[in-house]
C-alpha cells in the first residue's frame, strides 16, 4: 500500500513537471526580473483619492453582504437538506430520497462558487445579486454534507429518548440532537463564512458584483495604482474577518 | 407592581434581555445586507430573463460528446491536474521551509529568552509574510501574474504556489506545535539537535496530520485551477468560459460533468493515500 502511493504521488509528480513543461530558466533571467520589478514598481504608491475610495468602501460592503447573506441561507438550506436525508429511513422509499438528495449536494458541492456564478449571469444579470446565488448554491452542498455527517455520527441516545417518551421525530430532532450539536454547526457555519469572504470577493471576476469587479475592470485598464488598493482592502477584509472568526470558535470551544 | 417585574427581569433573566437586544442588533444589521447586494429574487422570474434561462437550459441537453470535443476536455482535465500538482510543489517550497522557521517548538531562543529575541522578531516577519500571501486570493495572484508571465499555465502554477505557500506555511507550523509535548521537552533537555527533534520527536507523532492535510490542499488546488482558466492561466476553466460566452449549453454541460468527475477521482486518490499512511 505504501509502496503504490509513493509511486502514484512520485509518477504523479514527474508526470505533471514534464506536462507543463516549464522552463525556470527563461523565467529566472535577468531581463524578466527586470520586467517584474518594473511592474511592482507600477503598483506603488496605491491610489488614495477620496472619490475612488469611497467606491472601494462601497465594493467592500457589498462583499462582505454578498457573503453574510450568501452563508445564512445556505445554513438554512444546508439543515433543511440535511433533516430530509436523516429523517426516516424505514421504507425503501426514503432511502431513495435520501440518496436522491445526497446526489444532489454532491453535484452543488463539486462544482466552484465562480462556476455557478458564471452559469447563473446569464439568468439573474451581472451584479452581485448572481454572486450570492453562486455563494448560496455551492455552501448549501458543502454545509448540507458536513451538517449530514454531524448528525449521524451524533450519539442517538438522547433522541431516541424522546422518541420513546412519545415526541414525534422532528421534536426528538430538535431537542436531541440539534441543540446537542450546536456548537460544531455555528463553527461549520464560522469556517465557511470565512470561505466566503475570500470567494466573494473574487466573484466579481466573473461579473458578479464586489470588490473583483472593481479589481478587474481596473486591471484591465492598466490602472494598477487603484487596482492595488482594491488588493489590500480585499487583505485587509480577509485578515479581519479570519480574526474575528476564529476569535468567535475558539471562544465556542 | 412595574417596577417590581422590571427588578426581576433584570436580575434573574438578564440573559434573555441580553439575547433580544443582540437579536435585534443582529437584525438591524442584517436588513440593509439586502439592498447591498441587491438580493431580489423575483428579477429571476421576470418574463425576459426566464424566458432566456428556459433556451439556455434547454440547450444543455444533449451534452456534446463527439470525439474531438472529449480529447480537448480530456487535455484540459490532464492540464489541471498538472497545474495543481506543480503548484503544490512550490507551495511546498515555501511552505516547509517557513514553517520550520516560524514554528515555536524548534526554537531554543524561545525557551531561554521568551519572545522578545532577535529571532522571535524574524519569526513575526515570517509570518506576517505568510499572512500576506495567503490572505490575496489564489485568483487575485493568478490575475496578476497573467500579466507578467502572459497566459498560460504558469500564472496558475505561481498563484497556486504562492497562496498555498502561505496556508501550508501556517498549518505545518501548527501541527508541528501540536506534537511538541513531554517527549519534546525531554529531547531538548538530554541535547538533541533540532534536526534530531524535528526528525525523531516531532514528524513521526504528527505525519499523518500533515499527510493528509497535504492531500486535502491537492484537491482544494484541483477546484481552484478549475477556476483560474476563467483569468486565462490555463485548465478546464478556459474552455468553459469559452463556452458560457457562446451559449453552448451541451458544450457547459459536457465541461461540468467532467469537472464532477475530476473533483471525484482526486477524492478517491486523496483517501487512497491518506489510508496507506494510517
Amino acid at each position: 500500500m505504501k509502496v503504490l502511493s509513493t509511486v502514484l504521488i512520485l509518477s504523479l509528480v514527474t508526470g505533471s513537471f514534464m506536462w507543463v513543461n516549464i522552463g525556470i530558466y527563461e523565467f529566472l533571467n535577468f531581463e524578466s526580473i527586470k520586467v517584474i520589478g518594473r511592474f511592482i514598481d507600477e503598483f506603488f504608491p496605491p491610489n488614495l483619492q477620496k472619490t475612488f475610495l469611497t467606491s472601494v468602501v462601497i465594493a467592500l460592503y457589498e462583499t462582505l453582504a454578498m457573503s453574510i447573506l450568501g452563508t445564512f441561507f445556505a445554513t438554512i438550506f444546508g439543515l433543511t437538506i440535511a433533516y430530509m436525508i436523516v429523517e426516516n429511513k424505514k421504507s425503501v422509499l426514503d432511502k431513495f430520497q435520501s440518496s436522491i438528495f445526497r446526489g444532489l449536494l454532491n453535484i452543488l458541492r463539486s462544482i466552484p462558487e465562480v462556476v455557478w456564478a458564471a452559469v447563473l449571469i446569464i439568468s439573474a444579470g451581472l451584479g452581485p445579486f448572481t454572486g450570492c446565488l453562486a455563494i448560496i448554491i455551492h455552501t448549501t452542498g458543502v454545509l448540507g454534507r458536513l451538517f449530514t455527517d454531524a448528525f449521524e455520527n451524533c450519539a442517538p441516545i438522547s433522541s431516541r429518548t424522546l422518541r420513546v417518551n412519545g415526541c414525534s421525530f422532528f421534536q426528538g430532532f430538535i431537542y436531541g440532537k440539534f441543540f446537542q450539536l450546536t456548537p460544531q454547526i455555528i463553527s461549520y457555519v464560522l469556517y465557511r463564512w470565512e470561505n466566503n469572504i475570500r470567494v466573494a470577493s473574487i466573484l466579481g471576476i466573473v461579473g458578479a458584483g464586489g470588490l473583483g469587479q472593481l479589481l478587474t475592470f481596473n486591471l484591465g485598464l492598466f490602472l494598477m495604482d487603484k487596482a492595488a488598493t482594491v488588493i489590500i482592502a480585499t487583505m485587509i477584509l480577509i485578515v479581519i474577518v479570519d480574526g474575528l472568526s476564529s476569535t468567535i470558535r475558539r471562544s465556542l470551544n | 407592581m412595574k417596577g417590581k417585574r422590571t427588578f426581576v427581569s433584570l436580575t434573574k433573566n438578564h440573559m434573555v434581555d441580553r439575547n433580544l437586544i443582540i437579536g435585534l442588533v443582529l437584525i438591524v444589521l442584517f436588513v440593509p445586507l439586502f439592498p447591498a447586494s441587491e438580493f431580489y429574487p423575483w428579477r429571476l422570474f421576470d418574463d425576459r430573463n426566464f424566458d432566456i434561462t428556459l433556451k439556455f437550459l434547454s440547450s444543455f441537453y444533449p451534452p456534446k460528446v463527439d470525439v474531438e470535443f472529449l480529447s480537448i476536455i480530456f487535455y484540459g482535465s490532464l492540464q489541471t491536474i498538472a497545474i495543481a500538482t506543480v503548484g503544490l510543489v512550490f507551495a511546498l517550497l515555501i511552505g516547509v521551509p517557513a514553517s520550520l522557521l516560524i514554528t515555536n517548538v524548534l526554537s531554543f531562543s524561545k525557551i531561554e529568552q521568551g519572545n522578545m529575541s532577535f529571532t522571535g522578531c524574524v519569526r513575526y516577519a515570517i509570518r506576517l509574510v505568510l499572512i500576506m500571501l495567503r490572505s490575496i486570493p489564489e485568483i487575485v495572484w493568478a490575475l496578476i501574474f497573467v500579466r507578467v508571465v502572459g497566459l498560460g499555465p504558469m500564472a496558475g502554477i505561481l498563484a497556486i504556489g504562492l497562496t498555498y505557500g502561505g496556508m501550508l506555511g501556517k498549518v505545518y507550523a501548527e501541527i508541528l506545535e501540536s506534537a511538541a509535548g513531554i517527549k519534546h521537552i525531554q529531547g531538548m533537555q538530554i541535547g538533541y539537535s533540532r534536526f534530531q527533534i524535528l526528525a525523531y520527536v516531532l514528524i513521526p507523532q504528527s505525519s499523518l496530520e500533515l499527510v493528509s492535510y497535504t492531500v486535502y490542499r491537492w484537491e482544494c488546488a484541483i477546484r481552484s485551477t478549475v477556476i483560474m482558466g476563467f483569468v486565462g492561466a490555463g485548465g478546464l476553466g478556459f474552455q468553459l468560459e469559452s463556452s458560457l460566452k457562446m451559449l453552448h449549453g451541451g458544450e457547459v454541460l459536457t465541461i461540468l460533468i467532467a469537472f464532477v468527475v475530476l473533483v471525484w477521482v482526486a477524492d478517491q486518490f486523496s483517501s487512497l493515500i491518506r489510508r496507506s499512511v494510517r
